[in-house]
């Protein structure tokens, strides 16, 4: 499995992740590097085994429905790069 | 060409939880922007989901009023993509193993039943909301409603018109109230639909490609939007063109549909289990205690309503459209003993003066003891239909009883024999024209002669026995 | 008393020989000196640490202390602490004060620990160098043109160094045992769930676990029954008993059953660190243990699944860092879609970068199954591995890296070459089980190599105990660089 550029492009993309044209050789090229060592899995069978996805195999803790976080808008806006009007500012977003 | 619409809905319902589905934040809808927004909904470094179990809970409400399978195992999946008002990247949602699977929705439309099947419900976090007034050139977001808990529930694509999908969305709508796990507000978001549409010429097997229509916050949009949808769908198929996949906003000022500019991605939504939450493991008691605390669901209500109570299918179908409603209805017919006539003033009369002073029967000023006592007067021949009519404005009006203001007013029936006999000989007596018109064969001049003797009894008279009476005396 | 021991300070502390601000003074005084050069710290902070131990004095004082009140500790920059620049070595952070403290900052400030700085680490974590960091790579302070390892190389230096006594760390895929084994200090990662990761910056969410560095076993002990405990805000957080993991340090090792595995002493491990274990085990021996034989046969799988879960778990645990809402934020942009690239591309490192996108073409449409549904079989596989073997034995014992610490700049331009280096302590995050690295004496170039021992699941005390009964045997762990 090779990645072309187009296909870096496109991981870029959707990472949201600009790569200059200057860059994509290397990211290329690295990518490809890791994907070739990623592969190394392919050639062990693995049928019939359940994926694995915690390292404990225990239960969902549930909380009980009360408020308990007090507004802390201040605080945390302080670290925020725009805000207008308690609002966190973007450019503009289009629907 | 003969089109066929098909329509499957996806529903967000949001649960009328105190605190956010992952935090501790509060829920209350319009607060001052981003006060109700927790370090878990600001997504900073660190902060970590932890479920709240009423919204479990909820889910498993709605699931058995589906009647459908609970996966006692379900998983959090995360969705990625990035947007302003998805602080972390990635909402938080079910995808391979929902909460709910494989339930059934039975719709009314017209006077057919039919079955709509609900492939899926699953829990998920709300997103923020972006708010596009002009803060110079820039969007401001607002992530008040971020986390808030939604059930997204899934119909399959079991709808053929849009009068069905409105049937459905408003069974929909109807359930989640009646199981109080939703306020229902759709002007405030709470019960918001998106409808997948496709066409196709009649008797073909497979779908035509469908487009999602998005923001649907009313049943009248709804309507109008899968209407207008479905129709350019079938312009553009016979002008030659083809239908692309598509998201699409309906615009309620123009009635039509168009494009988002900000879903033209195509999508890759890189969906795999969120490793911050454990499956969630449900077990048979807390689906048995779940079941415990249900109200009895509409379906069965409707049901006993008709066995119980004699009304018909139908009116036992509006009678059950809230639970109030259908509250209001079991007090009123059990305390008369008159089920049929219950529902014909709750239908008719009830309804019609709620309706002319805008109000919800929630907020009707006669409880139903007191109004059972007005059906008891009518069934006992006390009043007639038109007194009593007079009595339960004066109800309404006093917050009297039925009994005292007949009594205070006088309107008793007359069903005295040698009264009405009097009545109705004084009416013969000045109306010799309509008596022999009558007699020549014109039914209608009965009514007439009834009219009159119903006017000098100013209305008191028991209509059967003035019937009775002058059919008598005419013979 | 800059190369006391915890336990000896909070001793000195108890005894009132010397005031939580004399001992916060005297290392400020060493890191200002030493700092420029190892270049540990991200942050210093001095007024803010002299008023934590200002309040230590005062508990000690009003009879209120507990037994750590007025001990320095370094965190890793990676642990949100109220107040203080938290920026998990990215640019991408490089201006946010946190508004919060992470779970194990509260337990360090219940227990009047000071904080003497922000330790340095590979931006988010991913690296096995510390040369990944925003705020430039950590020297190794046995060998300046030495890596220190990665991520929690600042941790690791400023214990070694002595710039502080103890060190807070994570440890996703050896982030704790390999810096310390390069830089010859003692670190336990405990057993996933153990440790909350409230407030820990997230790098791979199920593999990610908090611990400590600290020159003995003793320390990590005591230091691990401050920061270890149920935190109903993480809900991996496990709820068990609090325990004392100072509890069997004293036990004799007769009768201890120590697994090695074959994997571990194959091609690949370097002569004289497969030297190093091998007195480390006879040591062992002569104080009772048993040796036995065991089997991981998975070995070499952990590090393709391990760069498949955890890119793949980080490409999406980064996505909140989009210039919204707090972080960097590109000054020039044309719309929201570039406002977010150019914001990414320029507060993210070159690594971060790599592994959001493997993580994100591993996880798009087509490949899922391929990759991450793989690497998760996989990962069972390698934790399957561990229950066969630890039914023969108690606790197991191998290397912690191939080498001792590698020259800055060898290996930064061959990710995979870098990667490659990991083998032998992923396998442990993977199947989220306990492990530690015990300074165990020196390479041929003269840098520090340490011994990796491998606990069952909540056998956090059974490890610490071998490595306690280890060092009360050797000195490896008193040696100290020259600086």
């Amino acid at each position: 499995m090779s990645l072309s550029h187009q296909d870096v492009a496109r991981i870029a993309r959707l990472s949201r992740i600009a790569v200059t044209d200057a860059e994509i050789d290397a990211v290329n090229r690295q990518l490809n590097s890791i994907l070739g060592l990623i592969e190394q899995m392919q050639a062990v069978n693995t049928d019939g085994i359940e994926p694995m996805a915690h390292p404990q195999d225990v239960s969902l803790r549930l909380r009980e429905d009360v408020v308990t976080e007090p507004n802390r808008r201040e605080a945390c806006q302080a670290v925020a790069p725009q805000v207008e009007k308690g609002l966190f500012l973007v450019p503009k977003v289009i629907e | 060409m003969k089109w066929e619409v098909v329509i499957g809905l996806e529903v967000h319902v949001q649960l009328n939880t105190v605190s956010k589905i992952f935090s501790g934040a509060s829920t209350a809808f319009g607060a001052e922007p981003n006060t109700q927004a927790s370090l878990v909904e600001l997504a900073l470094p660190g902060v970590l989901p932890v479920l709240n179990k009423a919204v479990v809970d909820k889910a498993i409400r709605l699931g058995l009023a589906l009647d459908a399978t609970i996966n006692q195992k379900n998983v959090f999946a995360r969705k990625n993509y990035f947007y302003p008002d998805l602080p972390k990247g990635y909402q938080i949602s079910q995808m391979e193993l929902p909460i709910v699977e494989h339930g059934k929705l039975n719709i009314l439309v017209g006077d057919e039943e039919k079955t709509v099947r609900v492939t899926r419900a699953h829990m998920e976090e709300d997103a923020g909301k972006s708010l596009h007034e002009d803060f110079h050139g820039m969007t401001g977001i607002d992530l008040n409603r971020a986390g808030t808990p939604l059930l997204e529930v899934v119909s399959e694509p079991d709808m053929r018109s849009a009068e069905e999908a409105v049937a459905y969305a408003k069974a929909l709508h109807t359930l989640v109230t009646w199981l109080g796990i939703c306020d229902g507000n759709m002007q405030e978001g709470s019960f918001r639909v998106d409808a997948n549409v496709s066409v196709r010429p009649f008797g073909q097997a497979e779908f035509g490609t469908r487009r999602e229509v998005k923001n649907l916050n009313s049943f009248r949009f709804l309507e109008q939007a899968i209407k207008y949808e479905a129709q350019w769908q079938i312009e553009t198929i016979e002008d030659g063109g083809k239908v692309q996949q598509a998201t699409v906003l309906f615009d309620p000022d123009s009635g039509e549909t168009r494009m988002m500019r900000s879903k033209e991605d195509a999508h890759d939504y890189r969906y795999f289990p969120d490793p911050d939450l454990l499956p969630v493991r449900i077990s048979d008691e807390q689906i048995a205690r779940v079941r415990g605390e249900m109200p009895e669901l509409p379906a069965q209500m409707k049901a006993r309503f008709v066995d119980a109570f004699g009304v018909t299918p139908y009116d036992a179908a509006v009678l059950t459209g809230s639970r109030a409603l259908a509250g209001y209805f079991e007090a009123m017919a059990t305390a008369s003993a008159q089920g049929k006539l219950a529902a014909n003033w709750l239908i008719g009369d009830v309804a019609a003066r709620l309706n002319r002073e805008g109000k919800d029967i929630a907020e009707l000023p006669i409880d139903a003891e007191r109004l059972s006592g007005l059906l008891v007067r009518i069934a006992d021949g006390t009043l007639s239909n038109k007194l009593a009519k007079q009595v339960f404005d004066a109800m309404w009006d006093s917050g009297l009883s039925a009994d005292v203001i007949i009594e205070r007013d006088g309107l008793k029936q007359v069903s005295d024999v040698g009264a009405i006999e009097k009545m109705v000989e004084e009416v013969l007596a000045a109306n010799p024209k309509a008596v022999e018109e009558f007699r020549a064969g014109k039914e209608k001049a009965l009514n007439a002669l009834a009219g009159q003797v119903m006017k000098a009894s100013k209305g008191k008279a028991n209509p059967a026995q003035v019937q009775e009476i002058l059919k008598q005396k005419l013979a | 008393m800059i190369h006391a021991t915890l336990k000896q300070l909070s001793q000195q502390l108890a005894d009132k020989q010397v005031s939580a601000v004399e001992l916060a003074t005297e290392y400020l005084q060493r890191i200002d000196a030493l700092n420029p050069q190892l270049n540990a710290f991200i942050t210093v902070d001095r007024d803010k640490t002299l008023l934590e131990a200002a309040a230590a004095d005062a508990r000690r004082a009003a009879g209120t202390a507990g037994l750590l009140t007025g001990a320095p500790i370094a965190h890793k920059d990676i642990f949100c602490q109220q107040g203080w620049k938290t920026s998990c070595g990215s640019k991408m952070l490089d201006n946010f004060i946190s508004p919060y403290d992470a779970h194990v900052i509260e337990q360090c400030r219940a227990a009047g620990l000071v904080t003497l700085g922000r330790a340095n680490m590979d931006e988010f974590a991913m690296g096995s160098s510390n040369e990944n960091s925003y705020y430039g790579a950590v020297k190794n302070p046995w060998d300046l043109n030495a890596i220190p390892g990665g991520s929690s190389g600042g941790s690791a230096a400023a214990v070694a160094a002595r710039l502080a006594p103890v060190a807070t760390a994570t440890d996703t895929g050896g982030s704790i045992r390999q810096p310390a084994s390069h830089c010859g200090v003692t670190g336990i990662k405990p057993t996933y769930g153990v440790v909350s990761r409230f407030g820990m910056v997230a790098y791979a969410s199920s593999l990610d676990q908090g611990g400590v560095m600290a020159q003995t076993a003793e320390d990590c002990a005591l230091m691990l029954n401050v920061i270890a405990g149920f935190d109903e805000r993480d809900s991996t957080s496990l709820e068990r008993a609090r325990e004392d993991y100072s509890r069997d340090l004293a036990q004799p090792l007769a009768g201890l059953r120590v697994g090695l595995p074959r994997e571990y002493f194959a091609e690949g491990l370097a002569a004289d660190v497969g030297r190093i274990i091998d007195n480390a085990v006879s040591e062992l021996k002569k104080l009772g243990a048993e040796v036995v034989e065991v089997s991981l046969p998975n070995t070499q799988l952990s590090i393709p699944a391990y760069y498949v879960i955890a890119p793949a778990e980080a490409s999406a645990n980064l996505s909140r860092f989009d210039g919204v809402r707090y972080g960097h934020r590109a000054s020039e942009y044309k719309d929201l879609v570039d406002m977010y690239e150019k914001t990414r591309a320029e507060g993210f490192g070159s690594e971060v970068k790599r592994r959001i996108m493997v993580g994100t073409y591993v996880l798009s449409h087509g490949y899922y199954d391929a990759y991450y549904i793989k690497a998760q079989k996989i990962r069972r596989l390698i934790a399957d591995d561990f229950k066969a073997a630890f039914a023969g034995c108690d606790v197991i014992l191998g290397p912690v890296a191939p080498t001792a610490a590698f020259n800055l700049g060898e290996k930064s331009g061959d990710p995979v070459q870098m990667y490659l280096s990991d083998i032998y302590t992923l396998s442990v995050n993977l199947a989220g089980l306990p492990a530690m690295s015990v300074p165990a004496g020196f390479a041929d170039n003269g840098r520090p190599v340490g011994l990796q021992i491998i606990g069952n699941y909540f056998g956090e005390a059974k490890m610490l105990n071998v490595a306690h009964q280890f060092q009360q045997v050797t000195d490896w762990h008193r040696k100290a660089p020259a600086l």
